[in-house]
């Protein structure tokens, strides 16, 4: 009897309310959701202080420490305005900092070349994964004094991608467009350029270490905003994934930048990079004037002073690597 | 502002409009326009019912002493047919300019919005005014918003004489029933699942300021309003306690489709855009010319979705 009149009020209150029925089993899903968001919410809360706790005990206390310090402008609702998280960031600087410090063991030079504001870094890009971009990013956390994290810029159609846009944003990085870039700049942030972008990454093992056509933007942007670059140059990328030919046809078909050919994605665990010893190189910080919207000509000659500072960097660090394993 | 001439506020009887007409009427002398009625009006506030698109709209700025325009007037009803929108949007905008210039009418507020740079994946994080409005790409309805704007522009190289103001406020939250609120008031939230952009809201009230502000003399030009900070869209839907499902995008938009066939929702599926890429702007601008600046927190603006509806 009295069930029958808790059941019949429920009824009587949807009617009044006057939501269709669609809306209120929709607020029925929710409700399940919400349920079920909260025990994945208390699993997860226990995962991540088990993954805190493994973090500080593989990269030491210093990790943490250097985190607090890392300048963020942050919001009072805990992102920045690009919608980095600091949270997710963590995570994100942790994996990036176990494969510098632990997987390719990278050894870093001329650390105290960055200087500490605005900065623009420029890098050769190679190794079929850019792996170089995240550890770019932890040298600049875990070697440089004082930590600065790096902003990168991404493709556009990234955006288009469920989860990756997603967590593109949460970490910091954002839409590569000219506005994007001057606005970081004009914060003072340390932003990471490949201007030999998708042509660098998928270059064949028999062009290893040369660099390719560099864009023009990156000067543009330097010299509109008085900021200086840093040539990077990164030694060990090009052996992780061992390139033997770019098949262009089914790039094209598949609508993919490149199709690399990489035998050792057939052996067993070769799915992984090779554990190839990173080298990074960081030159001395180089300053350009003039017009940004000068003639691509006059850029171009800029543009190759760079280049082949980046290029010389290189050919001395393969000279002097006694191994590519270490 | 005391004694500064009658302003003529079209689309009155809207939530926005009632608001704005409650700030102004303790200033200055409102007349409102607007084909609906306007029931609980103040008693000093003159209302005519008729619509923009009639010849009776020239005798409220002949009899008037009116020194001000603020055209709140557009309509934004999905399910209306194009015609009817673009006449009534673009032909009725174009009537109001003509007397705007025909009695010399010193000043002109448009309430234009965000919206018409239109969310996209190569979005700049914060557009600017001199943003390409190209909001129409993916969604035509929004076409004639943004014929209005352009429309505005032109009246303002055109007519020195008049102080043209063309506002264009992110997500407007409160009261109104417009679709971010609307969405924001669904009991359960759908987002896109993978996507979580962020937004920039504004609170209705706070519009009303920057409308103000915009009717001070010596303000023209364009401005992008935006409210406090921004913040990422799931962030909003947790404030507000409410239980939000993550749809597949693919399966979202069908969904959404057939659903909008059905009538069993008011948002068309291109409006999925908002929740998928960012289309926010900075309002430099609008901070430093019109020196506004919002008076609601993030807490407070998202919060007006669920105030007490008068």
């Amino acid at each position: 009897m009295r069930d029958g009149g808790v059941a019949l009020s429920t009824i009587d209150l949807g009617a009044r309310v006057g939501y269709p029925k669609a809306v209120s089993n929709l607020a029925r899903i929710g409700s399940f959701a919400r349920g079920a968001r909260a025990l994945a919410k208390g699993l997860l809360g226990t995962a991540g202080g088990a993954v805190d706790g493994w973090m500080t005990g593989l990269l030491g206390e210093d990790f943490n420490r250097r985190l607090e310090r890392v300048p963020l402008a942050l919001t009072t609702q805990g992102t920045d305005p690009f919608g980095l998280d600091p949270q997710w960031t963590k995570w994100a600087l942790a994996s990036a900092a176990f494969l510098h410090r632990r997987y390719f063991r990278t050894e870093v030079y001329g650390a105290a070349n960055i200087p500490t504001g605005r900065v623009l870094l420029i890098a050769n890009h190679s190794g079929q994964v850019p792996i170089d971009g995240a550890l770019i990013g932890a040298a600049l956390f875990m070697d440089v004094e004082p930590p600065r994290f790096v902003r990168a810029m991404v493709e556009k159609w990234t955006q288009t991608l469920p989860f990756v846009s997603m967590l593109f944003a949460r970490v910091g990085q954002v839409v590569g467009v000219p506005e994007n870039a001057q606005r970081l700049l004009e914060q003072g942030e340390a932003l990471l350029v490949f201007p030999e972008g998708a042509r660098g990454i998928s270059k064949t093992f028999d062009r290893r270490y040369q660099l390719t056509d560099f864009g023009l933007g990156f000067m543009r942007l330097a010299i509109e905003t008085g900021t200086p670059i840093v040539p990077v140059a990164v030694v060990g990328g090009e052996e992780q994934y061992v390139s033997v030919a770019n098949v262009e046809t089914l790039a094209k078909l598949l609508r993919m930048p490149s199709f690399p050919v990489i035998p050792q994605l057939l052996l067993p665990g070769g799915q992984l990079p090779l554990p190839t010893k990173y080298r990074i190189y960081f030159g001395e910080p180089m300053t350009f004037d003039g017009d940004p919207d000068d003639d691509d000509a006059v850029m171009e000659e800029k543009v190759w002073v760079v280049k082949s500072m980046i290029q010389s960097m290189l050919n001395r660090g393969v000279k002097d690597r006694k191994h590519v394993f270490w | 502002m005391e004694g500064a001439g009658a302003v003529v506020i079209t689309g009155i009887c809207g939530r926005l409009g009632k608001r704005l007409a409650r700030v102004l009427h303790r200033e200055r002398k409102v007349i409102g326009v607007d084909r609906r009625p306007f029931p609980d009006k103040p008693k000093d506030v003159d209302h005519e019912q008729v619509d923009i698109r009639r010849k009776k709209l020239k005798d409220v700025f002949r009899h008037g002493d009116v020194q001000a325009v603020v055209h709140l007037g557009v309509m934004h009803d999905p399910r209306a047919s194009a015609s009817e929108h673009h006449e009534w949007n673009v032909a009725g905008f174009a009537k109001l300019l003509e007397y705007v210039a025909q009695f010399k009418v010193p000043k002109l507020v448009v309430l234009s919005s965000a919206n018409v740079y239109g969310p996209q994946a190569g979005n700049a994080q914060f557009l600017t005014e001199d943003a390409p409005l190209l909001g129409g790409a993916r969604f035509s309805e929004i076409r004639d918003l943004i014929e209005v704007d352009m429309l505005a522009q032109g009246f303002f190289w055109k007519h020195p004489q008049t102080e043209t103001v063309i506002l264009r406020p992110v997500h407007i939250l409160g009261t109104v029933r417009n679709a971010p609120s609307n969405f924001l008031r669904l009991p359960t939230v759908p987002t896109l699942m993978g996507f979580d952009p962020m937004v920039q809201v504004i609170h209705e009230s706070d519009v009303v300021g920057a409308i103000r502000r915009a009717l001070a003399p010596s303000k023209r030009g364009i401005y992008n309003v935006a409210g406090p900070e921004p913040l990422p869209l799931s962030r909003a839907i947790k404030m507000l306690g409410r239980a939000s499902l993550p749809v597949p995008y693919t399966i979202g938009k069908m969904l959404v489709r057939r659903m909008w066939s059905l009538r069993l929702t008011t948002f068309p599926a291109p409006e999925l855009d908002h929740i998928r890429y960012v289309c926010m702007v900075d309002d430099a601008r609008a901070r430093q010319d019109l020196e506004f600046s919002p008076q609601m927190s993030v807490e407070e603006t998202v919060r007006g979705v669920d105030e007490d509806r008068w």
